[in-house]
This record gives C-alpha cells, structure tokens and sequence, in this order.
C-alpha cells in the first residue's frame, strides 16, 4: 500500500484520524469508571458522619485518642505548663512554623485537638514522649511538641488539625 | 549461534504434531540443543532455581487462597486456621514465607552475579532491563503478600510503605486515599491487595517468558565474559545444564527445608503474631529483610520527599547499567579495579541490610548516608569512569582457550 506524497489531504485521511480520535477518547473514558472505583465508596464515606465527644472527663494533662473516618484523633488536655511551652518558641526556628494560636480555638487554649498521623510515613506517635514532651513517632524518630508541631525527624508538617467546633465548653463536634 | 543438534521427531504422533504445532522443536531447541557456554560455573544455576522457585511460590499460594479469607475481620483467624486446622496447612504456609526469601535470596545472588559478570552489557541491555522488571514485581507481590496475614506488623508495613506516596507534592494524598480506598488503611486495602498479590506472580510468569526469549536470542554470558565463537567453546543445553541446574536445585532446596522445618520463623517478626491494631503501631517496625537495604536508604535522608525519592532510584538506576558502564570488557575477571570496588559495593549493600533494621538514630544515621553515597557513587561515578581509567587484563581469544589454559 503506497500512502503517496503527505501533501495532498483526502477524505480518507481525515477518516482515519476522526477514527483513531474516537477510539483514543473512548479508551480515556473507560479509565474512568477503572479508575474511580478504587477510591473510598458510599459506605465509606458515609462512615465519616460528624462525631461528637464529652470533653468533661479528660484530666488536666491527659491525651485520649478517639476515632473519626478510621484516623486515630488525639484530644489533648494541655496543662498551663504545656500550653506556655508551646507558647515560647520562637516560631522562626520551626519546620513548619505556626503560633500555637493558629492550631486551637480561641478561649479553649487548654484543648488542642489534632489528626494522630505521623505526617512522614503514616504511624501513630506515642503521647508524653520525645524530647519536646508532645508526641514521638516510634516508627522514624520524628517528634511533635506539645502543640502538635513538628520540631526534629524527617516528618514535613505538623499534625494536621481536623475540622471540628465546640458545641458547649465542654463538648465538641469532629467533622 | 550454532547449535548442537537439530530436532527429529521420532514418534508418529510428533511428526504429526511437528506439522501443527511445533512444541517438540521449539522445547528441543530451547532446552535440549541449545549451545550452553562450557565454562559457566555453579551462579548459572540461578536462574533455573529462580524459575522454581516462582513455580513453588504459586502452587503454595494456590493452596493458600482456599483456605483463606481477605476480610480485616478473618484474615488472621484464617491464617491461624490454615497453621492448626487445615491439613498440612502449616507446611503450605511456612513454604510460602519462606519460599519468599529464598525467592529473594536467589535473585540477590542472581543480581550480583550479573553485575560481576557484566551481563547487562551489549546486546543483554534488555534481557537486564526485563530482569530489573521482575525484581520490581515481586518486590510488590511480596509486599502485598506480607501484608494479607494481617497481623501488626502487615497492617503498619501496609501503612507506611502506602504512605511513600503521600510524599509527591501536591496529588500524593489523593493518591494514597485512592490506593486504600478509604481514609486508612482497612478492608478495601485488604480486598485488592488479595487480588493483586494473586495477579502478580502470573504477570511475573509473564515477563520471565520475555527474560528467557532474550536470554536465547543474545546467548548466555559467561565467567570469561566473552561471546562463543566455535562449537568447541559450547555445549548442548541438556545433560550439561540440565544435570547442573539440578544438582544445584537440590542443593538450595536443602537450606529451603532446613528454614522450614528447624526455624521457619527465623526470618519473620514476633510482632506480626499479634492482630492488626489501627490504634496502635508497634515500637520497632522493621520490614522484611530483604527490603531493609532500601529502607535504609529511605531513611538515610532526613526528607520526606528525598528519601523517597533516592530509594526509588536505589531501584531504578539499575536499569540504566548497561549505559552507565562504559568499559568494553564485560567481566571482572579481567577488571581488577571495578572487582575491588564491586566487592565493596556488596559489603555496603550488605551493610545497608544490618542498618535497616537498627533504630533511625546516631551512628546508624551517619553509617546509612556514607554507605548510601557510595551505593550511588558506584553506579553514576565509578561505573563510567572505570571504563575510561582502568587498565583491564588482555581477555583470552575463545571460552575454550579460556578453560583450558586454566587447566594447563
């Protein structure tokens, strides 16, 4: 088969490339659906609901760990002596620097409230250890001060803050 | 090439065959008459126990999967189930674990071999390039297979090897959401790790079919690290390999056994006895050993991003070797300098293993970045300056003048 000289365009050209774009834009569109049913399914959304938890009998100093959307969420009780710690850092010598203000609500400083995921490599830190008194991650070293901040080890960012509000002084809704 | 002998069906029912499909020539010449370099030694026996080795992997594995249930709530118990109540379960079960690291094992020695013996060099760059494929794929389906029996130790290997990809900028949450099919780790990941690491190995199967085409079209390499020239320099596959082949087979089969039935859990952790907690992650996580030089390097860089990075290239560089050596001798027989280096590149690979499974601090930290430059410096420094400063050994003019002046 001779296709000639590429200067003259004929109507079979035209069809074959009309053909060919047809079946490349349907073989993307079947990577969809392929694609799509491998993320988290309705069931598994509906699981996320919003949670709400009794702070009232976490102690002054005490960390208990609860579970939203299959992720561990750590609720810290900070004691005054916590919460100065996190306050006095100088925010330039951080990874990820954030001043404790931005990661709890105003008026509840006592409660701070974070997603318990190692930010490196996924592990669940170990509360009251490290070097900076918050979190250690046992898994590669990484440690978290008192406001949930990434201060040595290879993890990028603090420990993200779930969304969450306080229903009363004394309650709160994750989700 | 040449070959030894052509093939002449003797039966009826061959010759008949022979005009339909021609199984009985294409077997012959492939494993019979084919022209096997005489002067390979016993690490030409790998490849062959390599091809077992699959083989074992996927009966034991067949076993498994009627006895086993990919659910977060049964899959342990089911494992339990297979090691008291199914019959022989135990022995199926320890000759798959096991028959994982020696499957490991064997391709290590295979590696090293090939890159002693410069066996990726012109014209085996794709028969390489295909072998680092198959090393890519079964470190996948091992890891997917670690993580079925669903203990602590597979639920957080699960955890934090997903969450490698956390760490491309930007998309890598959304991907790792997307390859859990929830918001951790749990039944969904479960579900399609069981498929996969069922697919796998028949994708394994797959591309050693291609590794084994190219093997028959470019030929063997050899201790000598040059082609054949002659018949006198060849002999016919079958008995010569075949008998070789097998005595070294049952050799690697006794330290199988001796793994299996003295110590099958030698190589295993304690901790993955214990049912996958979500809530919590064990002190010490520690993968598979035959993972640990990679992790090592993961760990070595104190970043996120770049420690992911240079283990993936910990990997991928060897598939640019046969560019990256730039000398025109193939074995290191006759490079004196690049042996020396190379031996040292085993002790550090070795040494990466002894780091990877000591804790991420101190010493460790130091030892695992010095041994990770010099695992990168030996491929992208000293490999394509080797080929310019080295002055090699002349190489024998034939395999057969090779052997017999040994001999003399």
């Amino acid at each position: 088969m001779t296709t000639g000289s590429s200067a003259e365009h004929t109507r079979r050209d035209f069809l074959y490339i009309a053909t060919g774009a047809v079946a490349a834009v349907g073989g993307a569109a079947v990577m969809v659906p392929l694609i799509s049913q491998m993320n988290p399914d309705a069931s598994t959304i509906a699981a996320g609901a919003p949670i709400e938890i009794d702070l009232a009998p976490i102690a002054d100093g005490q960390i208990i760990k609860v579970f939203w959307r299959s992720m561990p969420i750590f609720i810290s009780h900070r004691t005054k002596a916590e919460i100065e710690a996190a306050r006095n850092v100088n925010l330039a010598t951080l990874k990820d620097p954030q001043p404790d203000s931005a990661r709890v609500k105003e008026g509840h400083e006592q409660w701070l409230v974070v997603i318990g995921i190692c930010t490196h490599l996924g592990c669940i830190p170990l509360a009251h250890q490290g070097e900076y008194n918050g979190w250690f991650c046992p898994c590669h070293g990484s440690a978290y001060d008192t406001s949930g901040r990434i201060r040595v080890g290879p993890a990028p960012t603090n420990l993200p803050l779930p969304p969450y509000t306080f229903v009363s002084d004394t309650r709160i809704r994750i989700g | 090439m040449s070959g030894h002998a052509t093939y002449q069906p003797q039966s009826g029912f061959m010759k008949w065959m022979e005009r339909r499909l021609p199984i009985g020539s294409l077997i012959h010449s492939s494993f019979v008459a084919y022209p096997t370099p005489r002067n390979l030694n016993y690490l030409w026996t790998f490849g062959g126990i390599l091809s077992m080795m699959l083989a074992v992997q996927i009966i034991t594995g067949i076993v498994l999967t009627m006895h086993y249930t990919p659910h977060v709530d049964l899959a342990f118990k089911s494992v339990e189930g297979i090691m008291r109540d199914v019959n022989y379960g135990w022995l199926m079960r320890y000759l798959h674990a096991n028959g994982a690291a020696m499957f490991f094992f064997a391709v290590y020695i295979h590696i090293f071999r090939g890159l002693y013996y410069g066996s990726y060099k012109e014209p085996r760059e794709v028969l390489w390039i295909l072998g680092v494929i198959i090393f890519l794929l079964m470190m996948a389906t091992g890891f997917m297979g670690y993580v079925l029996v669903w203990g602590q130790m597979s639920f957080w290997a699960a955890t934090v090897i997903t969450n490698l990809f956390s760490a491309i900028p930007g998309v890598g949450e959304a991907i790792v959401t997307w390859l859990w099919g929830g918001y951790a780790v749990g039944n969904p990941t479960l579900n399609r790790f069981y498929s996969l690491h069922f697919l796998l190995p028949f994708a394994i199967a797959g591309v050693v079919i291609l590794h084994i085409w190219a093997l028959h079209v470019a030929g063997q390499n050899n201790p000598a690290g040059i082609e054949p020239k002659s018949d006198k320099d060849t002999v016919p596959f079958t008995p010569y390999a075949t008998v070789k082949d097998g005595f070294f087979m049952v050799c690697f089969l006794l330290l199988y056994c001796w793994f299996v039935f003295y110590m099958p859990n030698f190589l295993g952790h304690a901790d993955n006895y214990i049912p996958a907690n979500p809530a919590v992650t064990p002190a010490h996580i520690v993968p598979e050993w035959y993972y640990l030089p990679f992790y090592a390097i993961l760990r070595a860089i104190p970043d996120k991003l770049m420690g992911v990075v240079a283990m993936g290239a910990s990997i991928v560089v060897l598939a640019f070797v046969p560019w990256l050596d730039t000398s025109k001798v193939k074995s290191a027989r006759y490079r004196p300098l690049f042996k020396q280096f190379f031996w040292l590149f085993v002790a550090v690979c070795i040494g990466l293993g002894w780091l990877g499974a000591k804790p991420a601090e101190g010493i460790y930290v130091i030892l695992s970045q010095i041994f990770t430059v010099y695992y990168f410096a030996f491929f992208l420094v000293i490999m394509p300056l080797l080929g310019i400063f080295e002055k090699t050994k002349p190489l024998p003019n034939s395999i057969s003048e090779s052997v017999l002046d040994a001999k003399a």
